[in-house]
């Protein structure tokens, strides 16, 4: 039988904020157990919530982003359940009314455009950590984490592959990064999903039996996870057995899931509105003025970088990954077009930013990705800056130097020697094109004159002969030789 | 020059310590010893306080006399009160009244009693109170009853028992107390003593442990309406702490309390007078009814028809809001823990078990109950919706008059051990009082005479929102024309 696999994603997104969603402490990661955690955290008696302002912002932005309604009033709600990190004994959540609903993310999956449809996002409080090794037979609680503020992300189960689940994933993961609601720290758990995963025989419209997996916290973990529960729910259907709706764990050494808890243990969370909270109104002003706010969203900047700077839809796509890229790009162009704009204007032939655009983009997403991936390194902690890329790729402009000895002044640029100045590296390594016929056709003459078999060769018809003296004198030029000019002037000196 | 030890001085009121004080009548330290002296005598037979400590209350006194002295005193600077013990105090024992507590000093003090100390009063003690405030009786206390100084056989009403029994047996002048379904009027009532529950966000419950969030308040307890609203210029307050405090300019509750009453229109709901009313309150009410008539009041007869439903809609939301704030007394951070567990969950059913009481228990198992899948909307949303019909009564009863008047109690202090095998009665006692905690509305109970064994009455003023000023000009006026809030049971003038 042909299955079809259905999936909905719920994820954790921690808000950028400097305090707590319900109190005034820190929410830096990595201090020292229970540092971060006042009253209100440890749930003193008598204490009370007062909600942060920030956090109820980035949701609104949230929202906004991906073309949400925003609920006003949405209302806060206890979820309650026991456990030692949780000290209140009841999170606080959004039930019945979230800050937003609906709502849609836009991916490309291979070639394809993929639109998966969100049903809301709430906002909530996170819960502490129990920690159970280092203690012996006893377990250790740090509440540094307790009431940090997520925005729990729903979406419908729109995606039928792990590969949808990862694309869309990775689209929420740049989103939330670009319009600066959750730094995206999946090592740190600022980023995390849980899939719900069933399968249905392929046609059918009833959904099957759903597990979640939990607590996914990096993208090969998301795909490794529902691509293992995937067979092994088909593997269930097809001997003959029923999937029942349950959570399960997926463990990174084994590659498997494994069963944490089916629905009959599942708890009564009891969820009611904290009397403690006022419904959060949310005035059209304050709507507006966030609206204001919002940056160019990666969508629209796609878009207006194939249109302004005529680009391909693939390079623009590439470039509008993060935030940092499209920043680092259209800066890049910026100073590359001021340093060059006399040079360019001669051309004529197109728009002289486009040209440059196009030189910038095929840097940066070729050799300073492959760069930046092999070190694995984000772009924010590239070691060159937009002005220095921009110097080196004048100098490719104005034929100072050729695409070969650029990449050697990346390198040099990119270890920091001699402050990362392009010009300084060319001069200090004597990398500066030779573009100056004379001298060329000094060296084609000595080249020819050595290579009397291969002139004859190439006499003979054997165009191959060609490249083999074009290499020749590139190489007695130590590569610095404008490879253009070599190119005419040996065409020239060879005509019959 | 009158000695700090005379009886006079632990019979006198807020505004005449206040004045006494600013006369250097007597200093703070000769006022706040003239009461530990008093506590320490009389407090082991009547349980009014849980905790005293005579170093702290000194300190206390001395500061304000320093503060005097450098002419920085306010009017109450140096005026002892007593806290119920509810409200965290730092470095003091807060116990709530309850085992699960036992053990627990607050780290901070609570919006009130910061209020308290800014203001330069002394603290004598935290005061006995029902467990989380869950009784109408004190009878659930952890640390034992609280006898009524009227007679030591009868309970001193609850869930504030300690603070009404401090006051009326004259071992404070003032306490603070919180009133959830009628916790500080049916005590003022049963100990012949005053109490005002204000408008609901008007004091901060920051620092309070919480009973029911979205019912309970905090308020003044004190002999004369006019120490009410002394004390309550002190408590009241916007606090960006508590989501629900109200922010709302600063006022002299005690501006009108001079104002004649020509005019004032008195509504009587006739469910307030209704079966279940004991002979003895009902004629004390319509007797004082008779006086505020003498004062120029015209009366008006009005209807709550939904009051009826009132017990049962805060029997239903209470304990739900209780079944989730007291979650948190787990054993885990501080309170009692069990000594002994085999597992986290026998650790969580030991420590609870042990550390709460039945009545306590009583209402997390209803509060668990009406909030379950399946039930929440027959019980929790029902109860909400007729919450609103009970509020919207107040809301056309206020179109017909300026106040409303009634029993704050159905009877007088009953006996100790009478109810408090049958739940359902002693919800009873709370039926005049608990529609205004639904609705949010302020309530004063001030005594009004007394029934045939000599226990007090007390008439209950509801007044429509933020209207704290109004009741207390209409308590005021009625004490100025009788003298049934001078009575002082014989206990305390021993």
């Amino acid at each position: 039988m042909k299955w079809e696999v259905v999936i909905g994603l719920e994820t954790h997104a921690q808000l950028s904020t400097v305090s707590k969603i319900f109190s005034g402490a820190a929410t830096a990661f990595g201090a020292a157990p229970n540092t971060q955690a006042c009253g209100v955290d440890i749930a003193l008696p008598g204490v009370l919530p007062v909600l942060n302002t920030g956090a109820v912002e980035r949701a609104i932005r949230f929202g906004l982003a991906v073309g949400a309604k925003i609920n006003s009033p949405s209302i806060f709600a206890r979820k309650n359940y026991f456990y030692p990190d949780l000290p209140k004994g009841y999170q606080i959540s959004q039930y019945e009314r979230p800050i937003v609903e609906g709502g849609t993310i836009t991916m490309q999956v291979g070639d394809t455009e993929k639109t998966v449809r969100l049903t809301r996002a709430h906002l909530e409080e996170d819960a502490g950590k129990s920690l159970h090794e280092d203690f012996q037979g006893r377990t250790g609680i740090d509440l540094n984490r307790a009431g940090t503020p997520l925005l729990e992300i729903v979406s419908e189960p729109d995606m039928r592959s792990a590969e949808e689940a990862v694309a869309y994933a990775k689209m929420l993961h740049t989103l939330v990064r670009w319009i600066d609601v959750c730094d995206g720290n999946m090592q740190e758990g600022s980023f995390r999903c849980d899939a719900n995963v069933s399968v249905r025989p392929a046609g059918s419209t009833p959904l099957g039996t759903r597990r979640e997996i939990k607590n996914l916290n990096s993208f090969r973990f998301l795909q490794q996870a529902i691509e293992y529960e995937v067979r092994w729910q088909i593997n269930e259907l097809e001997d003959g057995r029923a999937i029942q709706q349950a959570t399960v764990l997926f463990n990174p050494d084994t590659g498997e899931t494994r069963l944490m808890r089916t629905k009959e243990d599942a708890h009564d969370y009891r969820y009611f509105p904290d009397p403690d909270l006022l419904p959060l109104e949310v005035t059209a002003e304050r709507l507006e003025a966030v609206r204001a706010a919002m940056p160019e969203l990666p969508q629209a900047m796609r878009t207006r970088f194939v249109q302004e700077y005529r680009l391909a839809e693939y390079d623009a796509l590439l470039l509008t990954a993060s935030k940092e890229t499209a920043t680092f790009f259209e800066e890049t162009t910026r100073v590359t077009v001021a340093a060059s704009k006399v040079a360019l204007a001669m051309d004529g032939q197109e728009p002289v930013e486009s040209g440059v655009a196009k030189l910038v983009a095929n840097w940066i997403n070729g050799d300073i990705a492959s760069r930046l991936n092999a070190e694995a390194i984000e772009l924010r902690n590239i070691p060159i800056t937009p002005g220095q890329l921009a110097k080196m790729l004048s100098r490719i402009l104005d034929q100072k130097i050729n695409n070969k000895q650029a990449k050697v002044v990346l390198e040099a640029m990119w270890s920091g020697e001699h402050d990362g100045d392009a010009d300084k590296i060319i001069a200090a390594l004597g990398l500066e094109q030779i573009s100056d016929s004379g001298e060329i056709e000094k060296i084609v003459d000595q080249v020819l004159a050595a290579n009397a078999q291969q002139v004859a060769d190439f006499r003979a018809g054997k165009e191959k002969a060609f490249n083999s003296l074009v290499g020749q004198v590139m190489k007695a030029s130590r590569g610095k030789a404008n490879p253009q000019q070599v190119n005419d002037i040996l065409r020239r000196k060879l005509a019959p | 020059m009158p000695q700090a030890d005379t009886p006079a001085m632990s019979n006198a009121t807020l505004k005449e310590l206040s004045a006494q004080l600013a006369a250097k009548a007597c200093s703070s330290v000769e006022l706040a010893q003239d009461f530990i002296n008093k506590i320490n005598i009389l407090n082991k037979d009547l349980g009014c306080y849980v905790t005293v400590d005579a170093a702290r209350t000194l300190a206390q006194a001395q500061a304000a006399d320093a503060r005097r002295a450098a002419g920085n005193a306010g009017t109450l600077t140096g005026v002892p009160l007593a806290h119920k013990d509810i409200f965290c105090a730092k470095g003091w024992l807060t116990t709530c009244g309850s085992k699960m507590l036992a053990n627990f000093v607050a780290p901070y003090d609570a919006h009130v009693v910061e209020r308290c100390d800014a203001a330069g009063m002394v603290t004598l003690g935290k005061t006995n109170m029902d467990e989380f405030a869950m009784g109408s009786s004190n009878e659930t206390s952890f640390f034992g009853a609280v006898r009524n100084p009227w007679n030591r056989e009868r309970v001193p009403g609850g869930s504030s028992g300690g603070s009404a029994a401090a006051v009326a047996a004259r071992l404070a002048p003032a306490a603070t107390g919180t009133d959830t379904g009628g916790s500080i009027r049916q005590p003022a009532a049963l100990t012949g003593i005053c109490g005002l529950k204000p408008t609901y966000g008007l004091v901060s419950r920051y620092g309070m442990i919480a009973f029911a969030s979205s019912l309970d308040q905090a308020g003044p307890m004190a002999r004369t309406a006019e120490d009410l609203g002394l004390l309550l210029n002190v408590m009241a307050g916007h606090d960006a702490r508590d989501s629900t405090s109200l922010e709302r300019l600063a006022e002299d509750y005690n501006r009108d309390l001079a104002k004649p009453l020509k005019g004032l229109r008195v509504g009587l709901p006739k469910e307030f007078f209704a079966a279940g009313l004991s002979a003895d309150v009902q004629k004390a009410i319509e007797a004082a009814i008779a006086e505020y008539k003498k004062l120029g009041a015209t009366v008006v007869d009005i209807s709550l028809p939904n009051m009826g439903l009132s017990v049962a809609v805060y029997y239903v939301l209470a304990p739900a809001e209780a079944s989730s704030n007291l979650s948190r007394f787990d054993g885990v951070r501080y309170g009692h823990r069990a000594a002994e567990y085999t597992d986290l969950l026998d650790m969580y059913k030991r420590s609870r078990g042990e550390g709460f009481g039945a009545e306590v228990k009583r209402r997390i198992l209803i509060g668990t109950y009406v909030l379950s899948h399946g039930y929440y909307d027959a019980y929790y949303i029902r109860a909400q919706k007729l919450r609103r019909l009970i509020a919207q009564d107040f809301v056309d009863a206020f179109r017909h008059c300026d106040v409303i008047m009634g029993p704050t109690s159905p009877t007088t202090a009953f006996k100790i051990g009478e109810k408090s095998s049958d739940p359902v009665q002693m919800y009873l006692s709370d039926i005049y009082t608990i529609a205004v905690n639904l609705a949010g509305l302020p309530g004063i109970s001030i005594p009004c005479g007394f029934d045939g064994d000599g226990l007090p009455v007390g008439l209950q003023i509801i007044g429509n929102y933020f209207d704290e000023a109004r009741m207390l000009n209409v308590a005021h006026q009625y004490q100025l024309a009788t003298d049934w809030h001078q009575r002082a049971p014989a206990v305390s003038q021993g």
